[in-house]
């Protein structure tokens, strides 16, 4: 049987949301959602915004503390042991949240130290990624702000990996990229999971990326992870042709549906 | 032990090139800070006083020197909120200790650069000589208060992260009030009664009041030449509360920070916001 990478069980995360004096709303971002990832796998989480994703993701980072439900990263639980969590993951998210006055190379040195790394065996190493990531080297010394959204997220790719994670927690890292930039980011994805075994725990909005990308798939809607496996699998079950119409069939809802943001979100 | 170290590092790396791209604003802080404390010591030239001179020039110094450092500190967490790397700030494995170990060296750093401009520029337009003034005493009490205002920089740094909008006009509220009640330009007898026990709890006051005293302010065997600037023993009083302020300021401030980060991730604060 193969190792469990990240193992998520019953976990729970509700906001409460003021609403007018004294009142309150309960927004159940994560829902008793359960799902385990294999050492080496690329899982994907897929639903609309506002199903709990970032949440999800923001949980397994440790920048949000779950209220009840168990996480454990290569062993390690959350949040008892977030120190040695922090060691072992790296995290993309949808906005590439930089200095953005810096350049790409001071950045990536900043990030590199604050890892305790020696800043030249992370500059080399950045470098490669960025090279395989088809970006030229004169674009190190540029600020940041002068970049395109493209080659910032491939920035940001290149910081979560230059620490050399054994888990890579993906927050929808093509939303918002041009298609020459997200087939590079994808192969690339699809070459690191080859060459290092590095297990990816992906969200996106996209289904031809989650059926490119991801060895399974889960659905999200409302907080709660509706149904779970192969593409194959879910086009199965939903009886649809593609994964688009397993989706809509299985969690009621349309993946279009970007204008929805909630706070899971 | 070398890992901590670049750790440390990496904040005054961080600080040093995001002064370096917005050198113009700095140059224009700096400048800023110049001219208010200027007008203020001006107020002294016009009076013929020297000595009411230099209280207003010691009072610019010190709070140029300790607002700086108590704002930087501060403002760190608030920067970090609006450039939205908060999150993989407190995602990197790095102690909150060696994080703001790390952001107050900076501060210091650039606080002891603005008050030189200030100095140097204040001798320039007020003409004043500092023979006699006790430097080293100066130094000594102005390290043991920069321990209570770190203490206070982190504290004032847990506003920007329970909010990003409120938290940083919450921080300048803060340094408003240590302003008035710390007596930096004046008297404390001149507040309102009912305002001056705060003064008493400002880390401020007793360094103001203590370096007045090095520099020779109020003592009458000072003359324009030459400052009778009082020795160390002199200032003992203030030296231990100021040493007291500080053993208790900056593990409390630590503290609250390292709460306010845990209730943060319990209520989904720390999401970029702006």
């Amino acid at each position: 049987m193969q190792k469990q990478a990240i193992q998520v069980r019953n976990l729970r995360k509700c906001f409460r949301k003021r609403n007018g004096f004294r009142k309150s709303a309960e927004l159940w971002a994560v829902d008793d959602v359960s799902f385990s990832v294999a050492q080496g796998e690329t899982y994907g989480l897929l639903g609309p915004n506002g199903s709990g994703k970032s949440s999800l993701i923001r949980i397994l980072s440790t920048l949000l503390t779950a209220d009840s439900g168990v996480v454990s990263m290569l062993g390690y639980e959350l949040p008892a042991q977030q120190e040695q969590v922090r060691r072992i993951i790296g995290r993309v998210s949808v906005d590439a949240a930089f200095y953005k006055k810096l350049s790409a190379r001071e950045n990536l040195l900043y990030t590199a130290l604050l890892y305790g790394q020696k800043p030249r065996e992370a500059e080399r190493r950045a470098m490669d990624i960025l090279e395989q990531l088809g970006m030229e080297n004169a674009k190190f010394s540029t600020p940041l702000e002068e970049m395109s959204r493209g080659m910032q997220q491939k920035i940001s790719i290149a910081r979560a990996l230059m620490i050399n994670p054994p888990l890579l927690l993906l927050d929808e890292p093509t939303t918002g990229l041009d298609p020459k930039s997200r087939r590079d980011v994808q192969s690339f994805l699809e070459d690191l999971q080859r060459r290092e075994g590095t297990t990816i725990l992906l969200t996106t909005h996209d289904m031809a990326e989650a059926e490119r990308l991801c060895v399974r798939i889960g659905f999200l809607a409302h907080g709660k992870l509706v149904a779970e496996g192969t593409a194959a699998d879910l086009k199965r079950i939903a009886g649809g042709a593609t994964l688009d119409d397993a989706f809509i069939a299985l969690t009621g809802e349309e993946l279009a549906n970007e204008e929805l943001v909630g706070v899971g979100d | 032990m070398e890992a901590t170290l670049r750790q440390t590092w990496a904040f005054l790396f961080r600080g040093w090139h995001i002064t370096r791209r917005y050198i113009g604003w700095v140059i224009v802080f700096n400048f800023y800070a110049l001219v208010t404390s200027a007008t203020v010591a001006l107020i002294g030239v016009a009076q013929g006083n020297y000595q009411l001179t230099l209280t207003l020039v010691v009072g610019a110094l010190l709070w140029n020197y300790l607002s700086w450092l108590y704002n930087e500190i501060a403002m760190s967490i608030a920067y970090e909120r609006w450039e939205g790397t908060l999150e993989y700030t407190f995602m990197a494995p790095v102690s909150r200790g060696v994080h703001l170990l790390g952001v107050s060296l900076f501060s210091l750093l650039n606080s002891i650069v603005t008050s030189i401009v200030v100095l140097v520029g204040l001798m320039l337009f007020t003409n004043l000589h500092l023979r006699g003034v006790n430097f080293l005493g100066v130094l000594v009490v102005l390290a043991v208060s920069t321990v209570a205002f770190v203490g206070l920089g982190l504290f004032a740094a847990i506003f920007p992260v329970m909010s990003a909008e409120r938290g940083a006009e919450a921080t300048h509220i803060f340094q408003g009030s240590l302003l008035l009640v710390s007596g930096v330009y004046y008297e404390i007898e001149v507040l309102p009664r009912w305002l001056q026990p705060l003064s008493t709890v400002s880390p401020a006051t007793y360094t103001l009041s203590a370096c007045r005293k090095l520099f020779g302010v109020g003592n009458p065997n000072s003359t324009p030449e030459h400052l009778a600037g009082a020795p160390l023993s002199a200032v003992t009083h203030e030296l231990l509360i100021l040493a007291v302020m500080g053993a208790i300021l900056l593990p409390l401030g630590l503290w609250a920070f390292v709460r306010i980060e845990a209730w943060a991730k319990k209520t989904g604060k720390l999401k970029r916001t702006g």
